[in-house]
């Protein structure tokens, strides 16, 4: 074997490198050629852009990062919303390569097919080819999509058969030190089925440096049960730019929990398109932001068909000189009546230069709905502090049991014990003393 | 020796207007004060000055503990010396499980010199001790899993203040218009169990309006405070006189605390009205 570069610049040159030595199907290279001319024809978003003119883009450079291939992580990464939890299979990556995977092999007699995105397009060709990146994620959309839908090279991927109940969760681990992540999650729920996916993203080091460009698509088919968790924990040099959609069908019923507390930057687009009748979707988030961090999300709940149900929730706390962006936008179509459609985003600021902006929308184009939405903004009521000291708390405690109680309304809505107590040790290790 | 807890010539400011201005009290561990006045008058100030809130100002003057000044130490030295005020609107902690509340406050009252960070008091015996708490005071147990204060009724949040002192067990407790906002049941559950919680084991100053309290709760000193000043002294009969008589004796009486009284008294509803 001749000596391979290890390391893919993202250009022409390493792109067909990069389709040289996957020896992907032929449609999946077509798809990848495309996004690649669209990502090439593309600018970089620009700040003039409602979405955009909140998160600076200008130290971003993209030539600064090179996918990695074939390197071996320095140990398995450290993982935490698998704890106590039995899980029924694990899918681990790397720098943006497929370290392992495995699925119990109860689930695989099942039909369940659990495995990496790469192995996937290779030997489930025709089952993922209707679905990848064809019905729910927009390869176009701005050219971070592009570029993920050119050079994806990690993944996973989840098919549940029609009717099949998957009672053990799948886990997903993501580790990032340095290199480039560009992986894809593909969830597809045939009619009737369920499963619970715990996703993670982590970096060993806190303060760990790397780009991550991802995409997210969950496909739950009719009456179909999907709970999905993804915690962003990478470290506080990493870019974060993601694409999440999903699209809920008649009668299904999508969970959707997100913590979102690492990243020096990350701008995230969650999508929940409610297609079929009385389909539903509960969204939870949870965002804790320290030092310059900035976390962008804009999310999207669109209800397309009639008695459909969204409900999201995001809670943020911020603390020192960090930042959080929310955008939250329920879309009601004109043939979607009786939508109910809930959105609410509350943010605490922890420091005086901390800052949130929270823009929620409406828009509605059918008559007969129930949509509200709201958000609040504040510092730690100075009352409340009082009332736990006078009851022997120390003023640190207080805030901490403050913060606590905060994020626990959402903790609440959180069915999975291990979900609950990551974020909650992960927020408690975070928050400091304030004067 | 008996715990004293002993205020002197106390001056207190909020924004730089003076709202107290020279009071003297001393109650001693076992003994019931009431302390009685009109709108405006500083009785609900003073209660959250001996427990420290950090608006008001102490311009001069000083709260003992055993001899020990107080002015210095925050809310929760106090609270683990020995204060506690059942507070007249009780904030809500949305997300804090009321046990899990109390479970911390204890551990903390009990073991002044704790860390932060060290362990709790054991679960089971402070589970044990809570419950029979709340049988006293006629609260089901599910209660001890509701957030603190959140959505609590009235009557609730006011057994749910009775509750944290019957478990603080402080040597000073001040209740702060405890009766307000209760039908005449609630309050006769919350004077008895005042009475059973902290007559004779503690100093109880109660802030009230009202005799009702003080009927299961006779004084052994009523207080009656105008314009920042406690301006009279007296046993319970003077309690009794204030509630049937109301404050006209004492207004015309004191006719300089009278008029401050009347000042403070409009300046609370010009805020009330935001003019």
């Amino acid at each position: 074997m001749p000596e391979v570069e290890s390391a893919l610049p993202f250009t022409l040159d390493g792109f067909q490198q990069l389709l040289d030595r996957r020896g992907d199907p032929d449609w999946v290279v077509e798809a990848r050629r495309e996004a690649w001319a669209a990502f090439e024809a593309m600018e970089w978003p620009s700040r003039s852009s409602e979405e955009w003119m909140r998160t600076d883009l200008r130290l971003f450079h993209l030539d600064r990062f090179h996918l990695v291939v074939n390197e071996e992580p320095p140990e398995t990464p450290l993982s935490v919303l698998n704890q106590g939890v039995d899980v029924g299979g694990r899918a681990v990556s790397w720098n943006g390569a497929t370290h392992s995977e495995w699925v119990s092999e109860d689930l695989a007699a099942k039909g369940v097919v659990f495995c990496s995105l790469n192995r996937a397009v290779q030997e489930h060709s025709e089952l993922v080819r209707p679905y990848l990146m064809n019905r729910a994620f927009e390869s176009r959309y701005d050219r971070f999509a592009a570029l993920h839908a050119a050079w994806w090279n990690s993944g996973s991927f989840l098919y549940v058969p029609r009717g099949v109940v998957v009672e053990q969760p799948l886990h997903l681990v993501s580790g990032l030190s340095g290199g480039a992540d560009l992986g894809h999650t593909l969830v597809v729920l045939d009619e009737g089925a369920e499963a619970t996916v715990l996703s993670e993203s982590l970096s060993p080091e806190p303060k760990a440096t790397g780009l991550h460009c991802g995409g997210v698509e969950l496909l739950v088919g009719q009456g179909a049960n999907l709970r999905f968790v993804n915690l962003q924990d990478w470290g506080t040099g990493v870019w974060h730019f993601a694409q999440q959609k999903a699209l809920v069908d008649r009668d299904a019923n999508l969970q959707w929990t997100v913590g979102a507390l690492g990243a020096k930057l990350a701008k995230v687009n969650q999508h929940v398109e409610l297609l079929g009748r009385r389909a539903e979707c509960q969204v939870n988030g949870v965002m804790f932001t320290e030092g310059r961090q900035h976390l962008a999300y804009h999310t999207l709940q669109h209800h397309v068909s009639p008695d459909c149900h969204s409900d999201f929730l995001y809670k943020g706390a911020l603390q020192d000189q960090s930042r959080i962006v929310w955008r939250g936008m329920i879309k009601v179509d004109p043939k979607a009546q009786k939508t109910d459609g809930y959105q609410r985003n509350d943010n605490l600021l922890l420091s005086d230069v901390a800052r949130s902006d929270s823009i929620p929308g409406l828009e509605i184009e059918a008559d007969d709905v129930r949509c509200t939405h709201g958000s609040t903004s504040g510092r730690v009521d100075e009352e409340l502090i009082f009332y736990a000291r006078c009851r022997g708390y120390t003023r640190k405690e207080a805030i901490r049991m403050i913060v606590a109680g905060f994020f626990q309304q959402v903790f609440d809505r959180i069915p999975i014990e291990s979900v609950r107590e990551a974020l909650g040790e992960s927020i408690a290790r975070r928050v400091r003393d304030y004067e | 020796m008996t715990d004293v807890l002993e205020i002197q010539d106390l001056h207190v400011s909020v924004e730089g207007k003076p709202i107290l201005r020279g009071v003297n009290l001393l109650i001693r561990r076992g003994e019931t004060h009431a302390l009685m006045g009109p709108n405006g008058s500083g009785k609900s100030t003073l209660g959250l000055v001996i427990m420290g809130h950090p608006n008001y100002e102490v311009t001069s003057g000083s709260i003992k503990l055993n001899g020990q000044e107080l002015l210095e130490a925050g809310p929760d030295e106090r609270a683990r010396q020995g204060l506690f005020m059942a507070f007249q609107r009780p904030v809500a902690i949305p997300g804090v499980k009321l046990a899990d509340f109390m479970r911390h406050a204890t551990t903390n009252v009990r073991n002044p010199d704790r860390k932060e960070g060290e362990e709790l008091i054991a679960m089971r015996e402070f589970r044990k001790e809570l419950r029979s708490n709340m049988d006293q005071l006629k609260m089901d147990h599910e209660f001890a899993r509701r957030y603190v204060n959140d959505g609590f009724s009235g009557g609730e949040m006011k057994r749910a203040e009775i509750l944290q002192m019957a478990m603080l067990q402080p040597k000073f407790a001040i209740l702060d218009e405890t009766d307000s906002g209760l039908d005449a049941d609630a309050v006769r559950l919350a004077s008895q169990s005042i009475a059973e919680i902290g007559r004779d084991k503690m100093g109880l100053l109660i802030i009230t309006h009202h005799d009702k309290l003080l009927e299961h709760n006779p004084p052994e000193y009523t207080h009656v405070i105008l314009g920042g000043r406690i301006v009279e002294s007296g046993g319970v009969e003077l309690a009794n006189e204030l509630y049937s008589k109301g404050y006209e004796r004492i207004r015309q009486q004191y006719p300089d605390a009278n008029a401050v009284n009347q000042s403070m008294e409009e300046e609370d509803a010009s805020q009330v009205l935001g003019t």
